[in-house]
């Protein structure tokens, strides 16, 4: 039953990230994305990460990719790019080399390390994730002890990004039509 | 039969592994800002599955405690990246990457 | 006493500063007599000073003078230093009363011309020279000195600049010179390489008690031989001083007969040890090398028609004739005939040049002759330095010339041989000259018409202050032999003196055959003398046969010709090639270095082209070399 879920998630995983890599049309790209986000919630969800799942669908296909296709609308950049051309001739096969080298060194180090993957693991922390509703609770208790401190920092960041980009993003009004 | 078989966390870590190298593949292969942003959050988006592979393997919950985190700081990142987007391309239209080469020297 | 050495340079330098400065104030003839009384007090300190050597015992003649350490770097030290010793001495006691005597004959010989301050002001500069270049303590000091009189002569010859001759002339001198310099600056280095210092006592004390390979001392030698070859006009390298006739004639007489071209000659005689430590054939080389010079030379001078170029030619063969005597390892008859030579080859140039003077200026001797009539202190005084040179006793260059030529005959015969035809023709063409100058009818009037309005051209006597040296001089050349008798031990007296520098160095002849039979050859001598003075009286005076200047011989065996076709022909090219392979390999790699670099750095100011992607891709390839490395190192 689980490789069925895996077998369908990956599916839609990899069709997301292949259909952004390709489509020319950024609207396109946009809505691929958000294929390989579900994708990405239902592995967390076999998991047993039930609150990431929520999170994950809210906030990053919710929020974030509406916000990328606001800008779109916005600037009018929904005129498709060339892909077929490229003007730099030796960017694509070496960028292509680095994608599979990264994704190479990293399979071949999973592969490496599988055997001790798990018994290196164990002898941190043992907080156990064993039933499904205790998830949230589990995840709330680590943020407001452990890590509040970490906490409080991503929520100075959050109120610091939104300011910057306000204040980068807005219209100079000193001499009409402004930058 | 196959229903026996069942996916390992090797096979998630390895789907991310995939997933990491198509979205730097994509990072240099496209000319527009906003296509090369989504590129950059299915890295993220790789880095996060592996943490909760991770995290479920060793019986951990920080690794989902890191996930939450990378969450919000992309969320910044993305918010602040989409400002300077919009800064930079409201001036002309048809804007890609390759004129932005103010860096040339 | 023996430290106020120091004056003796110094009167010199002072007497050139103070016409430097206030030359032109000075002018005529106040400069002159400055120049010479400055001359003449340093003749008075180095005579005082020669007694004081007296005085003292034998093994004590020796004394250093050090004014400031010069050249103090890591192991060589060199200091600003005089040797007070006899050789030295004797170098100066002469360079100093020659000189003053020939300063005082320019007062009277550059009368009326423009530039007479300067002429005085480069005579001390040249006196101040040379004394530093034989009172040298090491051999720097006397590099200082020798490269001194080398700018000098190339002042001096060039004085008279307006004339395409003299410029040349005076080019041609300090060019052959420095051919000859390069011989020296090796032997410097060798020495310091080997030995570990370059002053005297050291070379020569390695020299005498063997640290000095019999190879090194060769090399040594045979290269400051190379230096006074230029120098001192030998065979090579001679071919400067009869062009350097172009200069006034006390310019030659002082530095082209008697001081600077003897330098080769003081050179190797303070060097004899090393001489001595080195291989035999190095001695032979330097003895042949003389012999030839002065047979050479001798040949040349029977053709002459210049009163100057004969006594230029006259000069490179006694030279020849000193370094006869010093590769046959006669020290002490070297250093007699450079004293004498110097009395009577000092006392011929100041003669033929009151000659020229009282002539208007005329130096062609077939427009001469019956000259003893109108000059007769002149002509005295010539005939004494003819007496001299020809080797008739018991003038001077008797005696001088007899020992060199013993020792020759006991060290080589073929060079006997060769030096005693030398002498019968120096006796021949300087008869020839004395008869077509002083004797004969007077030609002097046969060209008159074509001289244009000259008035009165009948030749004069010159003032006193010309006329006087030539008496002293004469005077010397009379009794200059007494230095060095043949007689007995006792009379040896030249010998004695010496015999602190060059005893180690000195053949010993005492054994030889020559030196038992030194009457016969002493007697062969005077008739070799006789017969060359009666040979030329009947040519020249009775007509009895013809005359025999053969065109060859006036063109010196055309070697002045060949080298100028060899040096402004492929010589030229050679320059030339050396001069390009400069531009273009030494520039060229210099400059390529600068290109090179330029051409990289654009080449590698391609990399940051402005595309931001191409940016992320090498961050990726980075990323991906540094995982790839981190991961074998983990599996490894």
């Amino acid at each position: 039953m689980e490789l069925v879920v895996f077998v369908l998630a990956a599916a839609m995983v990899l069709a997301g990230a292949l259909g952004v890599i390709t489509r020319s049309n950024p609207v396109h790209a946009a809505l691929s994305l958000v294929l390989t986000l579900f994708g990405i919630a239902v592995m967390f969800v076999s998991h047993n990460a039930h609150f990431l799942a929520a999170v994950q669908v809210i906030v990053y296909a919710g929020a974030i990719v509406v916000l990328f296709l606001f800008v779109i609308m916005l600037l009018g950049v929904d005129r498709a790019e060339d892909v077929n051309i490229e003007p730099l001739t030796v960017q694509r096969p070496l960028a292509a080399i680095v994608g599979a080298g990264v994704m190479g060194i990293i399979i071949a180090a999973i592969v490496v390390a599988d055997d001790v993957l798990v018994t290196r693991g164990s002898g941190l922390l043992a907080t156990t994730v064993e039933k499904p509703d205790d998830n949230i609770r589990q995840l709330a208790r680590s943020i407001f002890s452990d890590n509040v401190f970490a906490f409080e920092l991503t929520s100075v960041l959050l109120l610091v990004a939104v300011i910057g980009t306000v204040l980068m993003a807005r219209r100079v009004k000193s001499n009409g039509e402004g930058k | 039969m196959i229903a026996a078989i069942q996916p390992t966390e090797t096979w998630y870590l390895v789907l991310a592994a995939v997933l990491f190298g198509i979205g730097t593949f994509g990072v240099m292969v496209r000319r527009n800002p906003l296509v090369m942003f989504m590129c950059i959050e299915l890295m993220l988006n790789a880095v996060n599955l592996t943490f909760v592979s991770l995290a479920s393997a060793i019986n951990d919950v920080n690794g989902q405690v890191v996930v939450f985190f990378v969450m919000v700081v992309a969320a910044a990142e993305v918010v602040v990246g989409l400002g300077i987007v919009v800064a930079i391309m409201r001036r002309r239209n048809g804007i890609t990457a390759d004129d932005l080469t103010a860096l040339k020297g | 006493m023996l430290d106020l050495i120091w004056l003796v340079p110094a009167f010199p330098l002072v007497g050139f500063l103070t016409i430097v400065l206030f030359g032109r104030k000075l002018g005529e003839p106040f400069a002159g007599i400055v120049a010479t009384l400055m001359t003449a007090s340093s003749f008075v300190v180095v005579a005082l000073t020669y007694f004081k050597l007296l005085s003292l015992p034998t093994e004590e003649r020796h004394h250093v003078v050090t004014l400031f350490s010069w050249i103090p770097v890591g192991s060589l030290k060199i200091d600003m230093a005089w040797l007070v010793d006899p050789l030295s001495i004797t170098m100066a006691l002469f360079i100093t009363g020659i000189g003053s005597l020939i300063h005082l004959y320019a007062i009277g010989y550059m009368h009326g011309d423009p530039k007479f301050p300067k002429f005085f002001m480069y005579l001390n500069l040249f006196v101040f020279s040379m004394l530093m270049l034989v009172l040298g303590e090491n051999l720097l000091v006397t590099f200082l000195g020798w490269e001194g009189v080398g700018a000098c002569s190339y002042f001096l010859i060039s004085f008279w600049h307006t004339r395409d001759s003299a410029a040349s002339a005076g080019k041609k001198a300090f060019v052959t010179n420095r051919v000859g310099d390069w011989g020296m600056m090796v032997a410097m280095f060798l020495a310091f390489t080997t030995v570990g210092t370059l002053s005297y006592e050291g070379i020569n004390h390695a020299a005498e008690t063997g640290g000095l390979a019999a190879v090194t001392a060769t090399g040594i030698a045979l290269m400051l031989f190379v230096g006074a070859c230029g120098k001192s006009a030998q065979l090579p390298l001679y071919l400067w001083l009869p062009d350097a006739m172009e200069g006034p004639t006390p310019v030659s007489a002082l530095i082209h007969a008697a001081t600077m071209v003897t330098s080769g000659v003081f050179l190797l005689t303070r060097m004899s040890p090393v001489l001595h430590a080195a291989y035999p054939w190095a001695g032979d080389v330097i003895a042949t090398v003389g012999a030839l010079t002065a047979l050479f030379a001798a040949t040349i001078a029977v053709a002459q028609t210049d009163i100057k170029k004969v006594l230029a030619y006259s000069t490179v063969s006694q030279l020849g004739f000193m370094f006869l005597a010093i590769g046959s390892g006669a020290y002490v008859a070297a250093i007699f005939h450079m004293v004498t030579h110097a009395f009577f080859k000092a006392l011929l140039f100041l003669g033929s040049g009151s000659v020229i003077h009282g002539m208007h200026h005329e130096q062609d001797m077939r427009r001469m002759g019956a000259l003893r009539k109108v000059m007769p202190i002149t002509g005295f005084t010539f005939i004494i330095g003819w007496l001299a040179i020809a080797g008739v006793p018991p003038f001077a260059g008797f005696w001088s010339k007899d020992e060199i030529l013993l020792f020759a005959f006991a060290n080589n015969r073929a060079l006997y041989v060769i030096g005693v035809v030398t002498a019968l023709l120096t006796a021949y063409y300087m008869t020839r000259q004395v008869i077509m100058v002083f004797y004969g009818e007077a030609r002097w009037n046969d060209h008159s018409e074509e001289h244009g309005a000259h008035g009165d051209h009948t030749p004069h006597e010159s003032p006193w202050t010309m006329l006087t040296p030539l008496v002293v001089l004469a005077g010397l050349s009379i009794v200059g032999g007494a230095m060095q008798l043949p007689f007995s031990k006792k009379t040896h007296w030249l010998e004695h003196w010496l015999e602190p520098v060059v005893h180690h160095a000195e053949a010993d002849i005492h054994e030889s055959w020559a030196y038992n039979n030194k009457w016969l050859l002493l007697g062969l001598a005077v008739v070799i003398a006789a017969t060359g003075i009666a040979a030329s009286i009947a040519v020249y005076a009775k007509g009895k046969f013809k005359k025999i200047e053969p065109q060859i011989l006036a063109d010196a065996w055309k070697y002045d010709s060949a080298i100028s076709a060899f040096v402004g022909g492929p010589g030229y090219k050679a320059f030339d090639a050396v001069a390009a392979f400069d531009a273009v390999v030494v520039d060229g790699a210099v400059n390529g270095v600068g290109k090179e670099v330029r051409a990289t750095s654009g080449l590698l100011s391609r990399v940051q082209s402005g595309f931001i992607r191409s940016y992320a891709l090498i961050i990726g390839i980075g990323v991906v070399v540094m995982l790839a490395w981190f991961l074998v190192r983990g599996v490894l």
